[in-house]
């Protein structure tokens, strides 16, 4: 039990924080949220300098042209790009964390060699097609359909919460090849220049377009595109999911950390703070975000001793969705009317309230306990496989 | 950094486990339920063998570890039930301000100091009484009484925990000053505590989960109750990490440093910050999975016989010590606006009317 960073750990950080100094004021501010052509120009340019500099998939086994670095360098990596206020991931997340480690697992090596540089590069962006409307928690339920046509795939249905689709070259896509549940799934890779893609943009509760719905109609994928066999699409899904090291939410946690600091301040001066109900809310807030830092910490310590993922991610996200919400209604109710608007707003002091970014904070946070398993499915998760409770009968 | 529990800490807590499991088997500890001595001599003086209060002594009283292992080894004692006062001995070992404490000779009490009724625990058989003041800080003053000499002390009849006998009295006298720190350290050895008790509520309500059986099932197979047991598994493994956290940076000035840096507040205020989180979330964590235990239990949580209740009433008896949950979280607050607020600002929300 040791909080100590190695030595290479920490020349790790300085040197990371050093690069980060030195290159984030030529960077410049990201373009509006839906400036989506706008957007993977700059994200795929951070991917790219990222590349340059040696920092690119850190997660990614060297072989692969990652930087192969442990779970605590991940952390770590995480860590200072959230503190130095670094670009997102953005458009590159699925490449980087889903697709990609999903080619290094099950791909072909042609596979491996057509696709992995360009995403680590910067210079293609992935989407993912998992879920369908009537496959949500349900995921093996589902029922967009893949034909076999020759050297083709003809694939028809449908896909929603599709993140970047507007801007993607390929699509992480599970499709119904067999009438088996689970080993009827095959996973392929469809570009997204495809004849027969139809993209409808989803918005969001804070007006955004975060998702696209897909709307597949005979849409002809090379078999060549398959990864994994036929009908085994499903163990290669739960394979990638083991790639997780416990750092999924890092930026997350520390953006909320920030975040309570700015709405500390903004109470203090609007005099809220002067109420011990409110005080304590604050008081639990920076309790339970200390304490989710060092599960964090745990979670990638076994990680990086077992190099299996655990469960604790499980346990991570029930606790920190629920207070990342505690934090998103605390903010509401002390900017009260101020909260009405998503015009930044300046308090009676004439300083500014930061209303706009605690009312996004507080919309993404309602998404927290929905998305990448619902809370409910989480606590089933964690009472079913940690706790060795019994599964319900199936009707 | 390698923030696991490591393999030498895993074995003190299996074999602090298996020696509470054959010496203090929870039926001989009940069996002084409502005693005006909850454990005898010979009991006190085994766990002074095992060396719970001298853990941080040098060789040979001690065996000369931090307090990473100390919250490991109160964990069990907090999960076995064990009545005090084992924080106030081990805090008394630890400063050396008490003989015998170490060995298991003695006794040393802990007390809140404030306004209300004084409830002394465990006064009739106590050698020496240290008295804390909570402050916001978390270092206020603590004074050591010994003997412990109180003024019109009379036993409570009643006392809310039958294994923790307790005294009302009129007066405390001053007492010597004795260093601040140790109410630190005893809130970590209190927040140690109430993540066994947390833990041992869980296991109980598992078990009992996967055995009862209704409606032709076992109850644990029902989402409802399987969620209630998720969230008590989740509100064990936040405070535990908490609380080991908490110790680590009590045992390791140098990595203090580097961390209040980045928090953007001193050493102590770090430490402070760190120990009154980990016991505002033991306590929760105590208090919210017996309670949830009990409910998983039906009516038979509801009965003497089952032990639920004895951690629900420990539960109480330690979150009113040490600083109480309202008590931390209102002294916590002070450290939101703490430290680096700077980063991008996320985006904004587009509310307007029509989509983009």
């Amino acid at each position: 039990m040791d909080l100590r960073y190695t030595a290479p750990e920490q020349a790790f950080r300085d040197e990371l924080r050093a690069w980060l100094a030195a290159t984030l004021p030529s960077v410049g501010a990201p373009p509006p949220h839906d400036d989506w052509p706008g957007r993977r120009g700059y994200d795929l340019r951070w991917q790219h300098l990222l590349f340059e500099a040696g920092y690119a998939g850190v997660d990614w086994p060297a072989e692969r042209g990652g930087r192969g670095s442990s779970p605590v360098e991940q952390l770590i990596f995480k860590e200072e790009c959230e503190r130095a206020g670094a670009p997102y991931v953005g458009v590159n997340f699925v490449g980087l964390l889903h697709a990609g480690p999903t080619i290094i697992a099950e791909g072909t090596a042609a596979q491996k060699e057509r696709y992995l540089p360009a995403i680590l590069r910067g210079e293609e962006v992935w989407c993912q097609g998992f879920s369908e409307p009537d496959a949500g928690s349900d995921l093996a339920s589902l029922r967009t359909r893949a034909v076999r046509d020759g050297d083709d795939y003809v694939v028809t249905g449908s896909k929603i919460w599709t993140s970047h689709a507007e801007v993607a070259d390929f699509c992480e896509l599970l499709v119904r090849t067999g009438e088996d549940r689970n080993r009827g799934i095959t996973w392929l890779i469809m570009p997204m220049d495809a004849p027969g893609i139809e993209i409808r943009p989803l918005r969001t509760i804070a007006g955004t377009t975060e998702f696209a719905e897909l709307f597949l109609n005979e849409v002809r994928v090379p078999v060549a595109n398959r990864v994994g066999d036929e009908n085994d699409g499903w163990r290669v899904t739960m394979v990638t999911l083991s790639f997780e090291r416990g750092t999924a939410f890092v930026g997350e946690l520390l953006e909320c950390m920030r975040l309570l600091g700015v709405l500390a301040r903004v109470a203090e001066r609007l005099g809220a703070l002067d109420d011990a109900g409110v005080a304590r809310r604050f008081g639990h807030l920076v309790a339970a975000f200390d304490a989710l830092w060092a599960l964090t910490k745990r979670n990638v310590s076994e990680a990086a001793q077992t190099g299996i993922p655990g469960i604790g991610g499980s346990i991570f996200k029930l606790s920190f969705s629920e207070h990342a919400q505690a934090l998103g209604d605390l903010a509401m109710e002390i900017l009260d009317r101020a909260a009405l608007s998503a015009d930044p707003l300046d308090g009676p002091d004439g300083a500014p309230l930061g209303n706009a970014e605690q009312l996004a904070a507080w919309f993404k946070s309602i998404s927290l306990t929905i998305a990448a398993g619902t809370s409910q499915v989480q606590r089933n998760i964690v009472a079913e496989r940690i706790l060795g409770l019994p599964k319900a009968a199936r009707r | 950094m390698d923030f696991r529990v490591d393999d030498d800490q895993r074995e003190l807590a299996e074999g602090i486990r298996t020696m509470l499991a054959g010496r203090l088997p929870l039926d001989h500890l009940r069996s002084r339920e409502g005693a005006a001595s909850a454990i005898s001599a010979e009991d006190w003086a085994a766990l002074g063998e095992t060396g719970v209060f001298a853990l941080t002594l040098p060789e040979p009283v001690g065996t000369g570890l931090s307090m990473a292992e100390a919250v490991v080894v109160f964990e069990e004692l907090g999960r076995a039930l064990v009545p005090g006062p084992l924080v106030g001995t081990f805090l008394a070992a630890r400063a050396g301000l008490v003989d015998g404490a170490a060995e298991g000779r003695a006794r040393v009490g802990v007390h809140g100091a404030g306004p209300g009724p004084n409830l002394v625990e465990h006064l009739g058989s106590l050698d020496a009484l240290l008295v804390f003041t909570f402050a916001a800080d978390g270092r206020g003053p603590v004074r050591l009484l010994a003997p412990v000499t109180a003024e019109n002390a009379t036993r409570v009849e009643a006392p809310l925990d039958p294994l923790t006998p307790m005294w009302r009295v009129d007066a405390l006298p001053t007492g010597e000053p004795v260093p601040g720190d140790m109410g630190r350290d005893g809130a970590l050895l209190t927040a140690a505590l109430q993540v066994g008790h947390a833990a041992e509520a869980l296991d109980l309500a598992v078990a009992y989960a996967k055995d009862r059986q209704q409606f032709g099932t076992p109850i644990g197979s029902f989402q409802a109750v399987k969620h209630m047991c998720a969230d008590m598994l989740v509100r064990v493994e936040v405070a535990r990490a908490a609380v080991h956290a908490a110790a680590c940076l009590v045992d390791a000035p140098d990595v203090v440093d580097s961390e209040a840096a980045v928090a953007g507040c001193t050493p102590d205020q770090l430490v402070d910050r760190s120990v009154g989180g980990a016991k505002l979330l033991g306590d929760e964590a105590a208090l919210g999975n017996a309670r949830a235990a009990i409910q998983v239990h039906g009516g038979m949580g509801f009965t003497w016989e089952v032990p639920l209740h004895l951690h629900l009433k420990r539960a109480r008896v330690l979150s009113t010590t040490f600083g109480s949950p309202a008590a931390r979280a209102a002294a916590l607050a002070a450290y939101a606006g703490v430290g680096p607020v700077a980063g991008a600002p996320r985006d904004a929300p587009r509310l307007n009317g029509a989509p983009p």
